[in-house]
């Protein structure tokens, strides 16, 4: 399955033309997504446009699901076998959930980076190097090393491990291993980046050198970011979403739109209450 | 003192109420005391295993050594004319006084078998006291009789063996392990039987290692939970706890019987057919692969699941396929848990005897086993029909069988531990 022949097919979506005057690009978007575990509903009814080349944060008060809409972007919802997903999640205009769309593809084009940062236990240049090869990586050994130094330098990680690129991926520090998880998602040159939390477990100055990161990485890719930190949501993002929990537990979108409008002047009374911090 | 230094003093004493008096009772020594009984709990079994394993190894080995009563046939004293002692001739001058006192059949026999030029001094010396001088063990001691009642066993044999000596016999030596099966304690060996172990041992391993680790993967990263799975799943955690003899009766009747034109190779043109009845290395190598089987799944299951769910989500996460996620993640991080089930269950199945007599060991061949269509018996086996002997020397070899068998595992279990070490690398 092949999606590059949709690149140029753009999303139409209601929403764009509520949200926002000026021509939008569209990355992904969901519509009526509906996310159940079991028979729980767990997230229901999202639309979201995602605008290319942007950081979209997620926000929300803890289990209003938008860790799950998050992951329902790169289909991970697949592996956990309760999980049961209606709607579309539209992705140059196919829905990924399409049956004749492959997971793995899909994975491949749209990165994620999770919580706790988790390199695998493999030398720092395997964890870049083996993403790449997996994908069908075909270069040479010199162009492996290209590919590797290259992905590092895009990660800001180059300089801190050129002199240890074959020690343990465990053998950095916190924020460096997550960001070697980053330079490792970016190794397969996704569409889309997916970050759940990417520095809930990292110091204050990691989390800065990531936020940087993030800022350079928006000018090549998509981001989109679920935080519990308003105050990095408000610093990195373009846009932002605001999930919280209906009376039956279910997680909804309530409110969508540049961050810098969300946060001054929400449109919904609930959306003010969240992040002035009244609740959540 | 001060009100202020006199309550920093006290600050971590019992007494101390702080600003909940009353609330907390002083128990602090209590359970200091309950944490200490646990602890000599705990240590009193330790030792109690200690003990228990140190008294078998002592146990055994005070039986692989002792004094021997023999008795020969011809004394070797009286083979020599010259007054030199035979263990100090030369094959050349031994060779007379073997040719002189065996039959003429017997010595062109022996010539065949082993000529002359084949042997050691040593071997030269064995042929002629085996051939001529005929020993038997009347009656044995153990190492710790002999040491401590040597006037004893001194009058004991003077009395009822008065032609027999007395010689310190350390059971355990290179001749034994080089020996094959003999009905004559003194002569008889373990080569065979350790060679079937060995022969025995690969089969189980070439096949339950594989067969083990795939039954693994596919239950832990490929089955769903779904009625039938789940069934499956109880079945081999209730297979791992089926006696061994009931292996040893599938074995017989699937192997032995239903696959005979397989396992006794004839369907391959080898072994005689007329002899085979499939009671052969490959039936219970086979047999025994089954018996650890259930064992190296949920071990490896056990292995699998233990890596951290993080891994694969990060590879699925980039694009992996499930196959390669399992290739790259999931198997590397569990190999060394799967080693060392697989280990702990060969280990198993190198000492068990029962399923074993089940499928036909043979009780007695001479013959080392020439490829796994071959009639076999193992080190278990072996020690198993020399402890049923009433005579006393077969006790001295079944326990210097004991140690060979033990070693082994230890070389087997040391060689195992090596080979996971060295692919199991730590990051």
């Amino acid at each position: 399955m092949n999606l590059d022949i949709h690149l140029d097919t753009q999303l139409n979506h209601p929403v764009i033309e509520e949200i926002e005057e000026h021509q939008i690009i569209p990355a992904i978007g969901t519509k009526s997504l509906n996310v159940f575990y079991d028979d729980f509903l767990a997230v229901r009814d999202v639309n979201l446009t995602i605008e290319k080349q942007k950081i979209t944060a997620l926000i929300g008060p803890s289990g209003c699901g938008k860790s799950t809409v998050l992951r329902a972007f790169n289909r991970m919802n697949d592996l956990i076998p309760v999980a049961r997903t209606t709607g579309e999640v539209l992705f140059h205009g196919q829905n990924i959930y399409n049956e004749n769309v492959d997971p793995v593809e899909v994975r491949k084009r749209i990165g994620m980076v999770f919580q706790k940062p988790n390199p695998f236990p493999k030398s720092i240049y395997e964890n870049i190097a083996w993403g790449a090869r997996i994908n069908g990586f075909s270069g040479k050994k010199s162009n492996m090393d290209d590919l590797v130094e290259q992905t590092l330098r895009g990660a800001a990680l180059w300089d801190e491990v050129k002199d240890k690129i074959q020690d343990s991926g465990l053998s950095l520090s916190g924020g460096q291993q997550q960001r070697l998880c980053i330079a490792r998602t970016i190794a397969v040159r996704p569409d889309i980046i997916l970050m759940d939390e990417p520095c809930s477990a990292l110091d204050p100055i990691s989390t800065l050198k990531i936020e940087e990161l993030m800022r350079d990485l928006s000018e090549d890719y998509t981001i989109i970011i679920v935080t519990h930190n308003m105050q990095q949501a408000a610093r990195v993002s373009d846009f932002t979403a605001f999930f919280t929990l209906t009376d039956d537990r279910a997680g909804v979108l309530m409110e969508f739109g540049p961050t810098t409008d969300l946060f001054t002047n929400p449109s919904k009374q609930v959306t003010e209450d969240y992040i002035t911090g009244r609740f959540g | 003192m001060s009100q202020t230094e006199k309550q920093d003093r006290d600050y971590f004493s019992p007494k101390y109420n702080g600003s909940a008096p009353g609330l907390f009772e002083d128990n602090l020594n209590k359970r200091h005391r309950k944490g200490r009984i646990w602890k000599v709990i705990f240590q009193i079994s330790t030792i109690i295993g200690i003990i228990a394993l140190a008294t078998l190894i002592l146990k055994i080995l005070n039986d692989t050594m002792g004094y021997a009563a023999i008795e020969y046939k011809q004394h070797p004293d009286a083979l020599t004319s010259s007054g030199k002692p035979l263990d100090q001739m030369s094959c050349d001058e031994l060779w007379p006084i073997l040719s002189a006192n065996v039959s003429k059949n017997r010595l062109r026999t022996i010539e065949r078998d082993t000529p002359k030029d084949s042997l050691s001094q040593s071997g030269c010396y064995n042929l002629v006291i085996f051939e001529v001088a005929e020993p038997t063990a009347k009656k044995t001691w153990s190492l710790l009789e002999s040491m401590l009642n040597y006037d004893e066993i001194q009058a004991i044999t003077a009395e009822k063996y008065p032609d027999g000596d007395l010689q310190f016999k350390v059971w355990l030596n290179k001749s034994f392990i080089l020996s094959p099966q003999s009905d004559d304690p003194l002569k008889a060996g373990i080569k065979t039987a350790i060679l079937g172990s060995l022969y025995i041992i690969v089969i189980v391993i070439l096949f339950s290692f594989p067969v083990g680790v795939a039954a693994s993967i596919y239950l832990e990263e490929y089955a769903t939970q779904n009625r039938f799975n789940r069934i499956i799943q109880t079945n081999i955690n209730n297979l791992a706890g089926v006696p061994s003899i009931i292996y040893g009766m599938l074995g017989l009747a699937v192997f032995v019987r239903f696959l005979e034109p397989i396992t006794s190779g004839t369907l391959f043109g080898i072994g005689d057919a007329t002899t085979a009845n499939g009671r052969t290395i490959l039936s219970a190598g086979l047999t025994l692969s089954l018996l650890i089987l259930p064992v190296v799944i949920i071990n490896g299951q056990e292995a699998i699941r233990s890596v951290p769910n993080s891994l694969r989500q990060a590879s699925y996460g980039m694009g992996a396929t499930k196959w390669q996620t399992v290739w790259s993640h999931v198997l590397p991080n569990a190999l060394p848990g799967i080693l060392t089930g697989t280990i702990l269950a060969v280990s198993r199945a190198f000492g068990e005897t029962a399923p074993l007599v089940v499928v036909g060991a043979a009780t007695f061949i001479t013959f080392s086993p020439e490829n796994v269509f071959s009639k076999f018996t193992s080190v278990p086996i072996q020690i198993y029909q020399w402890t049923a002997r009433p005579q006393d020397a077969f006790q001295n070899i079944a326990a210097a069988a004991i140690i060979v068998l033990l070693v082994l595992l230890l070389i087997l279990n040391a060689a195992a531990v090596l080979l996971r070490n060295r692919y199991s690398r730590r990051w």
